[in-house]
């Protein structure tokens, strides 16, 4: 190849064959520096997506922590193990927790690591950005914290709906630490919405088109392009609501001309796409885990990925199902109910295509595989009764009941919780070397089957029988006494089934059985790579004929087969190719950035601008905006190395 | 035998070339995101309106004395950014720097009338809701103006110092592409503040 040089702007890739030395060179180019420096520094995806899933599954234990407490406090009627205010802050709180800082970042932490494996690249397309979409995550998550543990958490539930939000019913800084909270971690899913539309754009290997992708891949694109449409619109509803509390504007506010269905309109135009947000790529694990152990491809490829995108098409114009009982005229209604309930179609092709699968293959039956195949049997649950809240009609009987609760627990634990655990059982292997315990494991999947089933069926019983949502206890003479103990005797048992899954990874950490690259005979690319794959994570850049390129000769789809063993070498610096939009032929050659501090400084900035916002603090705010902006003037610096600027009068 | 699939190209560009790159990408992507921020200011701005009583607005026929040249100087200043693009595009790094300059100088003006612009209203942030809505609205836009001109200053001193080139060029294109932004979207809101009254709304 020739030298690649500010100068010389175009150059010929140099093609050859996989060789130790190739891979010995490649280790040191790519290769993340030692140290707390150089852990601070990393831009690695692998590294930045374990550090998402650790993060996020950190944070879904203090989230199913807290639902334990709320589930004791309900085990019994006129029950008094929290005072109302607690309660409050504790269901906020968990909700908080699970839909915004463990949901959507371990769907994020897992396409993080997964994507470049998955389509043939060496890296993200923007690695100190997906740094920085973790750090502020990170950031967001301490300073949304914080706010719980100096008793300021929030405690109008997760969708904080004005006017109880503002400051003359809600005095305190709960709510301000949740607005900025907010603010700040709408900052790293932009972030990372950007990186993964343009990763898919532009960094697959040759000949990955668009109809070679892992739905994996079509679930987390979509979900990205909807988080970078619909993000700013929670993000201007925190801020104006912050506005509102302490700078006096009227933006809520009835008496001035505002309006509080505002806050329901903006506050759910980002809140329902992003419900889609945080079940497509979980849905694109159950996707691409189950064929692997029904040993076939998955049944309706083109139609399952096109239903995904279908269903966030329809997603953008459902918002106002979640508002059917605040009093909006009658076309309104008929419109989002229709709109809400055509979202069945897409759904059903996916569920369809996942039994075809099964139904055609030849299961083997892991614990990944019941994951997956069990969250079939719950999406269809929590399936069935979104469709019954997408009636109007019904959805006044049912809304702000336990019904919703029960529908909402099997959404986002069926198809978000599930098949993360099902994904971690397929692929802890792949990231550490090692395979989880299977019969630990079949142990966690029934006890978390049961339970959960145990917990949250009842609920759509005592929601129908009227108990409301979002208060703190209920009298005896409602009767509902026994059935909420078992509700909350079933949450521990599910708790339970979570806790033997951690004690899995941690015992499977240690001592679980070495796995070869590819344990599960998969077919996609990541299991070409070893596990833990390398840091620049294909030695030579792969061509790909097909959707499997594993199982090709199996398949015999075609006569050509992907090439992983020969191509370009890439090999003069920290080098990776770009390629075109729907073919995925080469199109340049990228100079990747290396390893930088620039995006944990950016996100300490940030954090200090944060609390000095929250605190008032003018010097604070000072010296957190002004770091901030060096460090992105320091960022934006145009790079000789990366060939973004021509050697000074040279 | 299965014969292997080869990709063998002829030379590619190294490193962002011209306009092209994944920073343009990037940029598009911010802009698409700072695009649909100023799509729900301004669908708040409606929706409040919309369903606010007879007087709504915080003034029944805005003041365009000031308003109108400003907005088109800043639309002016998008020309005069898009010829300093073309100069460092054929390498006239002179008229780069003018153009960069003077673009830099028109946005200052741009942001110093409309602090007088702000001082001259007769309403506080807090007066009403569609006060709240103006000032917030045009804030996010003087924000934007700020970070521009920031740009627009590194820009310059890039130029000066000689960074750019035909070939290497695309931090300034996308620079240039960000002003363009902030000018583009000012236009929405210049329209929906001070120009829907006077076709009734809000009033």
């Amino acid at each position: 190849m020739t030298a690649v040089a500010p100068g010389k702007p175009r150059a010929v890739p140099e093609v050859g064959r996989d060789t130790p030395e190739l891979r010995a060179r490649l280790q040191a180019i790519w290769e993340s520096r030692r140290g707390l420096l150089g852990w601070l520094s990393s831009v690695d995806h692998k590294e930045i997506g374990l550090r998402y899933i650790v993060t996020s599954f950190v944070l879904l234990v203090i989230g199913g922590v807290e639902a334990l407490a709320l589930r004791l406090q309900l085990a019994g009627p006129d029950l008094s193990l929290l005072t109302p205010e607690q309660y409050n802050i504790l269901f906020s709180t968990h909700g908080m927790t699970m839909i915004f800082l463990y949901a959507s970042p371990i769907l994020s932490g897992f396409s993080n690591y997964l994507w470049p494996l998955m389509l043939g690249g060496r890296d993200m397309a923007f690695p100190r950005l997906n740094a920085l979409s973790y750090w502020i995550y990170l950031a967001a998550a301490v300073f949304l914290y914080t706010g719980f543990l100096v008793g300021a958490g929030p405690n109008d539930g997760w969708f904080n709906y004005v006017p109880y939000g503002e400051l003359q019913y809600n005095p305190g800084l709960n709510q301000d630490y949740y607005a900025l909270g907010m603010v700040l971690l709408g900052l790293s899913t932009t972030v990372g919405a950007a990186n993964f539309i343009v990763t898919l754009l532009r960094m697959r290997a040759p000949g990955m088109s668009i109809n070679n992708l892992p739905i994996l891949v079509w679930g987390t694109m979509t979900a990205s392009v909807a988080n970078l449409i619909v993000v700013p619109a929670v993000s201007l509803a925190f801020f104006m609501l912050w506005l509102d509390r302490q700078f006096g504007t009227q933006f809520f506010q009835p008496q001035a001309g505002g309006q509080p269905l505002l806050w329901q309109h903006l506050f759910w135009m980002f809140g329902h796409p992003w419900v889609y947000a945080i079940v497509l790529p979980a849905m694109g694990m159950v996707s691409d885990g189950l064929p692997i152990f029904c040993r076939r491809p998955l049944v309706g490829y083109t139609a399952v990925a096109l239903g995904t995108v279908a269903t966030m098409l329809l997603g953008f114009g459902v918002w106002v199902h979640h508002m059917f009982a605040t009093g909006l005229p009658g076309l309104s209604l008929s419109f989002f109910s229709a709109a809400s309930i055509l979202i069945a179609v897409p759904s059903a092709i996916a569920v369809f295509a996942w039994i075809a699968t099964i139904w055609l293959g030849r299961p083997v039956v892991t614990t990944a595989f019941l994951f997956f195949a069990s969250m079939i049997v719950l999406f269809v649950i929590g399936g069935v009764s979104g469709v019954m809240t997408g009636s109007v009609p019904v959805d006044w009987q049912l809304t702000d009941t336990y019904f919703v609760v029960a529908h909402l627990h099997y959404v986002l634990i069926g198809i978000n919780v599930f098949p993360v655990v099902g994904a971690t059982y397929l692929w802890f292997p792949k990231m550490t070397g090692r395979l989880l315990d299977e019969r630990l494991g079949k142990w966690s999947f029934w006890t978390m089957f049961l339970g959960f089933n145990l917990g949250f069926l009842p609920m759509h019983l005592v929601g129908l029988w009227g108990m409301p949502r979002r208060v703190y206890t209920y009298p005896a003479e409602l009767g509902l006494g026994p059935t909420n103990l078992i509700i909350s005797i079933g949450s521990f048992v599910f708790a339970v089934g979570v806790l033997l899954f951690f004690v899995n990874i941690v015992a499977s950490l240690r001592s679980g059985a070495r796995c070869g690259d590819n344990p599960w005979d998969g077919p996609s690319l990541e299991w070409a790579t070893s596990s833990p794959p390398p840091p620049y994570n294909f030695a030579v850049v792969p061509t790909i004929v097909s959707r499997h390129p594993l199982w090709e000769d199996r398949l015999q789809e075609r006569d050509e087969r992907s090439n992983l063993g020969e191509g370009m070498l890439l090999d003069q610096g920290k080098l990776a190719l770009a390629t075109s939009s729907l073919d995925a032929e080469p199109l340049r050659i990228l100079e990747m950035p290396e390893d930088t501090i620039i995006p944990f400084l950016l996100s300490v900035s940030l954090l200090l601008l944060f609390f000095g916002l929250l605190l008032k603090n003018v010097p604070l705010t000072l010296i957190g905006g002004i770091a901030g902006a060096l460090s992105l003037v320091g960022w934006f610096w145009p790079r000789l190395g990366l060939l973004e600027r021509e050697a000074a009068h040279g | 035998m299965a014969e292997l699939a080869e990709t063998r190209p002829a030379a590619l560009p190294v490193g962002p070339t011209g306009s092209e790159g994944v920073g343009r990408s990037g940029m598009l992507a911010l802009i698409a995101t700072e695009g649909a921020l100023f799509g729900y200011l301004l669908f708040s701005y409606y929706y409040n309106g919309g369903s606010g009583g007879p007087n709504w607005v915080a003034e029944a026929r805005p003041d365009l004395r000031l308003a109108l040249p400003n907005t088109i100087l800043l639309l002016l200043s998008s020309l005069v950014i898009w010829r300093a693009e073309k100069a460092t595009r054929l390498g006239d790094r002179r008229t780069a720097l003018l153009g960069s300059g003077l673009t830099l100088l028109m946005g200052t003006v741009f942001a110093v009338v409309q602090w007088f612009e702000w001082k001259a209203k007769s309403y506080g942030i807090g007066a009403s809701s569609a006060a709240s809505l103006y000032y917030v609205t045009t804030g996010f836009h003087m924000a934007h103006v700020v970070v521009g001109l920031i740009v627009l200053a590194l820009l310059f001193l890039w130029t000066w110092l000689g960074y750019f080139s035909p070939v290497r060029r695309i931090v300034f294109t996308n620079g240039a592409l960000y002003w363009h932004f902030v000018d583009g979207v000012w236009l929405f809101v210049f329209t929906t503040y001070y120009l829907t009254p006077y076709l009734g709304f809000g009033r």
